[in-house]
């Protein structure tokens, strides 16, 4: 839980450099969340990590979302502060045709595979990723499985009968 | 007479290094689980190495948007399947967060004791292949004896040994047996024993020492920038632990040390999760003294199965039972991310529910996946059989890298 | 007194003819009797049924008791590839390469749910089951099985060793049958 006085805090060192990037900052159960503009995500990533109030230096984790009835797909971030204890998300929405967003392996090493997996999964583009192709699928696969239009299983299986399996 | 233009000065050749390309495939006896690695080798040292993942990708988090909440507890069974229970229990906590459902001390720290003995038995594995991959396979056998008391254990609370699936949204589906606790209490007392042999065969045997100290070694900045958590991030000197930190499930009303090492190499993860498994034990003790009376479930008749009298005689009851079978429960709106201090490190659970009766989104935050990303940094300039030992001490399980 | 080794039985000895220092029968028998007891496993154990298998190897549930005392994990010196876990459709090429190559008379034991049919993961990415790309002889259902169970495939593994014709891999029905599955 975040107290007002802290997330007034987290909002001003934002907007100290990046002014009229937050869309939206509330808390969201027990995280407090930002919803941002997706142009300077990793500007503002690294402003976050350097600042010495806010010193988020622990990438928790980092996956996208793919929201079909608006047509975008969610890039959501956890960062953490591991000397204050204090987490938070922050979120940005890309167009579901073309998602994509500068690359954060500039500030944290561990974003590497977690770009390669939203890749795989959601197909978004990290510009600037050293090594941006498949990592948990097969190579040639022509699809990003996860997003909501794809079915869960093989199509092209013949030993199970959808008729007996009651979908 | 020579001509003086032709240059006979000694000329410097420069050749071009020829290195061998080693290919540690995905079958392989020393690796524990299927990924690739090919290694670029200049003779034994290494230079550089590509990771090949996915070898047994099952896609559990679109799996898990096609089913009902209850039924996703044995997918997450088979993440980190050598300590199941912690994975089942941190999704269960997920979905009572969501719910907003209050859980009884004694359930708590009923799941105090089983998430502990699940941490021994994945420090049990990882601590006896560290043994093999040195060439001590005295120490695998002697543990896994002891591995067989614990699923005996877990046999006796939810009938399975290794994919437990274990408790239910809420608490437990019955209350531990008295065999059950017999069998814990001989599990304490026969375990430090075998424990104390194992550790006194390695901890300060020369050639374990010499063969371990120095090897795969990462400083705690470069572990911080990749994510680490858990063993891993400790014995390189970072102490930050979920159950210290967030903790969760009562972890505040215990005491425990949490150990750290300095040099973040293969020894001081062995001694790091040595150290955690006699933590561990000592946690389960002190849970076992302060247990609690009370009921070993939440009252969310939602989601727990009533019992089988309410549901001949209740028609209340009959339509819960109907409702959860089939898995036609209505979870509310809402976003929320739980993590808890798995086998390896901050197991984490995103869960977005959109008000329907399976998950919007379920996202597996994985420790596995995270700091394996790691690993060709770690065995930069290393032999081989030093890269084996590195990523046997880095407890690498492969369904939870692939998920 | 009753002692322990009182209670331990023999093998059986094939049907044949004995006298004074020497006993004669059917030459298939005798090498079924020795293929049988002395099968080297190749443990191709990819996720939680392999726990189960290191479990079956340990002190419990001894394996070695069989005559599996020594596993290869080369193909070419394995008489049994024991397929156990799931087997995603990237690993499928993987498993093929290692069963082709595998030298005559080797058999194959589908170890575990995820092995024999896909298991609970009928998804894009896992193979249903590993008899769509290579022929097995026997399945242990379970998720995971128990290492009793895993041991009763074992000895059912045994007993079709023991009972194996010495021409069958020579046979036309079984190169139809590699046929079928594309393996020559």
């Amino acid at each position: 839980m975040m107290e007002a006085a802290a997330q007034e805090k987290l909002i001003s060192v934002i907007n100290e450099k990046f002014e009229g990037e937050i869309i939206e900052a509330r808390m969201d159960m027990d995280f407090f969340t930002f919803i941002l503009k997706k142009e300077k995500i990793v500007d503002i990533i690294r402003h976050l990590y350097n600042h010495e109030e806010t010193r988020f230096q622990y990438l928790t984790t980092m996956f996208a979302v793919h929201y079909p009835d608006q047509n975008q797909i969610a890039m959501v971030y956890q960062l953490h502060n591991l000397s204050a204890n204090q987490r938070i998300r922050l979120k940005v929405f890309l167009p579901a045709d073309n998602p994509s967003t500068p690359t954060l392996t500039t500030v944290f090493s561990a974003a590497n595979w977690m770009e390669r997996e939203a890749y795989d999964f959601f197909g978004v583009i990290s510009q600037g990723h050293p090594n941006l192709k498949r990592i948990l699928n097969v190579e040639d696969m022509l699809i990003f499985p996860m997003r909501k239009e794809y079915p869960l299983e093989d199509q092209t299986r013949e030993d199970k009968n959808d008729l007996m399996f009651g979908r | 007479m020579m001509e003086a233009s032709a240059d006979v000065s000694p000329k410097v050749v420069k050749e071009e290094k020829q290195y061998s390309y080693l290919n540690l495939g995905p079958t392989h006896p020393a690796t524990h689980g299927i990924f690739q690695n090919v290694l670029k080798m200049d003779g034994e040292v290494i230079v550089d190495s590509e990771a090949t993942i996915g070898y047994i990708h099952r896609a559990f988090e679109k799996l898990a948007e096609h089913r009902p909440y209850n039924q996703i507890t044995p997918i997450t069974d088979r993440m980190n399947y050598c300590s199941s229970p912690i994975n089942n229990l941190g999704w269960h906590m997920t979905v009572e967060k969501l719910l907003g459902v209050e859980i009884p001390k004694r359930v708590q720290y009923l799941r105090v004791i089983i998430m502990e003995l699940a941490r021994i038995t994945d420090h049990l594995v990882c601590n006896a292949v560290i043994g093999v991959d040195t060439g001590a396979l005295t120490g695998f056998v002697y543990l896994f004896q002891q591995r067989e008391l614990v699923y005996e254990i877990y046999e006796e609370i939810c009938g399975a040994r290794l994919t437990t699936n274990i408790g239910r949204i809420g608490g437990f589906e019955r209350d531990f047996s008295p065999k059950a606790w017999e069998k814990i209490n001989r599990f304490l007392k026969e375990f430090p024993v075998v424990l104390k042999e194992f550790e006194d065969l390695l901890k300060r045997n020369r050639i374990f020492m010499d063969r371990t100290i120095g090897c795969g070694g990462i400083s705690a900045e470069r572990a911080l920038n990749y994510s680490f958590s858990g063993v891993n991030l400790r014995a390189a000197g970072v102490d930050y632990d979920v159950r210290a930190m967030n903790p969760y499930s009562s972890y505040e009303d215990f005491d425990f040390i949490i150990p750290v090492g300095t040099n973040g190499d293969v020894y001081d993860r062995f001694m790091v999760r040595q150290e955690e498994m006699w933590q561990s034990m000592s946690i389960i003790k002190q849970a076992m003294k302060k247990l609690p009376e009370g009921p070993f479930h939440a009252k969310v008749p939602e989601f727990y199965l009533p019992p089988k009298e309410d549901v001949y005689n209740n028609m209340e009851a009959l339509i819960y039972h109907f409702k959860i079978v089939m898995g036609e429960t209505d979870v509310p709106k809402g976003e929320v991310y739980h993590c808890v201090e798995g086998g390896n490190g901050e197991l984490g659970f995103y869960l977005i529910s959109d008000g329907g009766r399976q998950p919007f989104r379920l996202h597996l935050r994985r420790p596995c996946f995270i700091f394996y990303q790691a690993y060709p940094e770690m065995i930069k300039g290393s032999m081989l059989s030093d890269a084996i030992l590195t990523m046997s001490s880095m407890n690498v399980i492969a369904g939870e890298l692939d998920a | 007194m009753e002692t322990v080794a009182s209670k331990i039985g023999v093998g059986e000895k094939p049907e044949g003819h004995e006298g004074h220092g020497f006993f004669a029968t059917r030459l298939d028998k005798v090498v079924g009797l020795a293929r049988k007891n002395s099968i080297w496993p190749l443990p191709f154990a990819t996720s939680c049924c392999g726990i189960e298998f290191m479990a079956t190897m340990g002190a419990h549930y001894d394996l070695a008791r069989f005559g599996s005392e020594r596993l290869s994990f080369s193909p070419r010196q394995a008489d049994l590839l024991m397929v156990m876990g799931t087997i995603a459709k990237k690993m499928g090429p993987v498993l093929r390469q290692v069963y082709e190559q595998m030298a005559e008379p080797r058999w194959v034991l589908s170890v575990g749910a995820c092995a024999s049919s896909g298991g609970i993961f009928d998804t894009y990415s896992v193979l249903q089951g590993i008899d769509r790309i290579i022929p097995v002889d026997v399945y242990v259902p379970g998720c995971p099985p128990r290492p009793e169970q895993i041991i009763d495939g074992v000895m059912k593994i045994q007993y079709l060793v023991e009972n194996e014709s010495l021409r069958r891999r020579d046979s036309a029905e079984y190169k139809a049958m590699l046929n079928k599955y594309g393996i020559e």
